[in-house]
């Protein structure tokens, strides 16, 4: 019996007056790559946003319905957002490094939730990029500015910047539609790697990257949750109609 | 050859219908758009380049000293105590200085010495116009004890013996320039930091249009105001002996600078890409880690600016320091004494100088001087701005 990590229940999202999530309801288990695929504009990206409550920076949106992690609803009145984003990183689409040092990117994390030492600094910086697979890339330029890196390496950087918290979930929002192939791969590598220890959660565009890393997958369509199942049975034998067009590139 | 074969081309392509591109056109109305844009740019370029000019030109005879041998009419004078202008160094006449600046002074006694004071001001002033006369026809001799006075502590331009040590009035300016900085730049940055990213929408607009409002206050009000209001109250809280000082006159002018920081700084940090924000808070930072351990120092090159921006505004403002800052040219480190600043002087004497008189051109080498200064100070904020912060910013 899987864990389930994550847990919704008739999710409903509105901006403003639209309907941007109707009726989510998934059950997302420790431990593996869940990846959403969909569209453009199918939602995929602001229920992944909603898993971590990024959402609350944006004016005007309202949920509906139940998030649980680890069987807390996390839009409850209680909870503390600061804390629940410390179990719940994330990694953007575009790399966002800050304008700062390597090595103070990566220090940010533990630095704001008071790690000072110097000596466990350095230890959780280097573990942090050792398991984003950037180590050996920049261990000799620590103190060089993290926006003289490639696209591929930034974004690296920031899967160990967000690791270096020491998250729970971790949540990835299209992180490599941006990078050439050869930086894709090192990604995917990585994200791979990563499920040992984290519960990952990966929106992508690209399909094929959903059928190498993913476990599971969720087919999101105009707002609608339409398949979630083993990433094996939707791409060789979905039970939706729409979920077979997409994959087999006939819409979308 | 090659001549032939494009004739022949371009032949073909028309022939054939289809757009030529090889031939250059003149368009009139680029053509005179660029040349008036340039134009006007060069124009204000030689304008200001002209003031200088101006300026400096002015202020070059005291440096034209022919005669090194002129007896030192200090000697002569050095016991003249026919001083005008500034100098309260006499502690016993301070207090009278300060009744004469409009408050209420209960002690009949103190009102006598202003007027004792004033009688003197008089008398000097014809002793002023007989020096006068006088040096119309020995400017070498005057020029060459105004250069050997220019860097001593004491300004008594209007003396039998002048005296025109403007160390004390540089000394005066940069006092004032980093009290008001001290007072100016902390508040300004704290409240673009609040309005950037705390306060909501509606709050923001109103915030930043209000304080943006104070930018174009005429500072002849802010002036007043610390004449009449601040000075009082400031010196009921900290029990200074001079009403008017270099500190008073700090605060009103970084009242005067505000403004102007408040809102470089503002649209510094609004600038900060947004994704910084996200990226900051996706690590679970708070609002206000985010905002002082990431959007304030990714601003940083435009809150550098803008405070190099607002120590300018200090620095050149005239009406703030003649109004509120006592005008003594005193030469000390404590803040609760007034000093003269440069912009003040040149404000309050200009107007009442001899045209080509040795007073008019170090009025005019006091002008050079502040422009020399701003001048270095944006030379300052342009190189340390792009070449440093930039590149550890960018990393390039």
């Amino acid at each position: 019996m899987i864990h389930e990590k994550i847990h919704t229940e008739n999710m409903f999202l509105h901006y403003g007056s639209k309907l941007a999530l109707n009726d989510i309801s998934i059950q997302i288990p420790e431990k593996k790559v869940t990846a959403f695929i969909g569209p453009s504009g199918c939602g995929k990206s602001t229920f992944l946003r909603s898993l971590n409550r990024m959402n609350d920076l944006i004016d005007g949106v309202k949920i509906e319905g139940k998030i649980l992690i680890d069987e807390i609803n996390i839009y409850d009145k209680n909870i503390d957002v600061v804390t629940l984003r410390k179990k719940v990183g994330m990694v953007f689409q575009k790399s966002n490094p800050f304008a700062k040092s390597i090595y103070e990117n990566v220090a940010y994390g533990p630095r704001i939730n008071g790690v000072n030492d110097r000596k466990q600094l350095d230890e959780i910086v280097e573990t942090a990029l050792k398991n984003a697979a950037i180590w050996e890339e920049v261990k000799d330029r620590m103190n060089d500015s993290a926006m003289g890196l490639s696209g591929g390496q930034q974004q690296r950087l920031c899967i160990a910047r967000t690791l270096a918290v020491n998250p729970e979930i971790v949540l990835m929002d299209e992180p490599a539609s941006a990078l050439d192939p050869l930086s894709t791969s090192k990604i995917e590598e990585l994200i791979v790697q990563l499920k040992e220890k984290y519960t990952i959660v990966i929106v992508t565009h690209n399909m094929q990257q959903a059928a190498r890393i993913s476990d599971l997958t969720a087919f999101f369509y105009l707002g609608e949750l339409i398949e979630f199942d083993k990433t094996k049975k939707i791409f060789t034998n979905p039970e939706k109609k729409q979920t077979e067009d997409y994959i087999t590139g006939r819409f979308g | 050859m090659a001549k032939k074969t494009k004739k022949a081309k371009r032949s073909e392509l028309t022939d054939s219908g289809l757009i030529d591109i090889t031939k250059r056109k003149f368009r009139w109305s680029d053509y005179l758009a660029e040349k008036i844009i340039r134009g006007t740019a060069f124009l204000s370029i030689t304008i200001i380049i002209l003031i200088f000019f101006f300026v400096f030109r002015e202020s070059m005879p005291i440096f034209n000293t022919a005669k090194p041998e002129v007896k030192t009419e200090t000697e002569k004078t050095s016991g003249n105590t026919q001083e005008t202008y500034g100098e309260v160094t006499d502690p016993a006449t301070a207090p009278g200085v300060k009744g004469a600046d409009s408050t209420v002074s209960d002690q009949p006694e103190l009102q006598e010495q202003y007027g004792d004071i004033k009688d003197n001001v008089i008398v000097s002033d014809s002793v002023k116009n007989a020096a006068y006369t006088v040096s119309a026809g020995s400017g070498h001799d005057d020029n060459q004890s105004a250069l050997k006075s220019l860097l001593t502590k004491d300004w008594v331009p209007v003396s039998q013996n002048p005296r025109y040590g403007i160390l004390s009035l540089i000394i005066g300016t940069f006092k004032i320039t980093i009290i008001s900085i001290l007072f100016a730049a902390p508040l300004a940055i704290m409240a673009a930091l609040y309005t950037a990213s705390f306060a909501g929408k509606r709050l923001k607009e109103i915030i930043k249009p209000t304080i943006e409002l104070l930018a174009g206050f005429p500072s002849v009000v802010i002036g007043f105001f610390a004449l009449m209001v601040l000075a009082t109250f400031l010196q009921n809280i900290f029990h200074y002996d001079t009403r008017l000082n270099s500190f008073v006159g700090g605060i009103a002018m970084g009242i005067a600078a505000i403004p102007i920081i408040f809102t470089i700084t503002e649209d510094a940090l609004t600038a900060v890409p947004r994704t910084f924000n996200e990226a900051s808070l996706a690590l679970g930072a708070s609002k206000w880690q985010t905002a002082f351990f990431v959007i304030l120092p990714a601003a940083t090159p435009g809150i550098f600016a803008a405070v190099l921006l607002g120590i300018g505004r200090v620095f050149g403002e005239t009406m703030i320091a003649l109004m509120a800052t006592g005008n003594a040219a005193l030469m000390d480190l404590n803040p609760f004494t007034s000093v003269r600043t440069l912009a003040a002087t040149i404000g309050a004497e200009m107007a009442e100088v001899v045209f080509g008189d040795t007073h008019y051109n170090v009025l005019f080498l006091i002008g050079s001087l502040l422009f020399i200064f701003t001048f270095i100070l944006n030379a300052i904020a342009e190189f340390y701005v792009k070449g440093k912060l930039m590149k550890r910013i960018q990393g390039k």
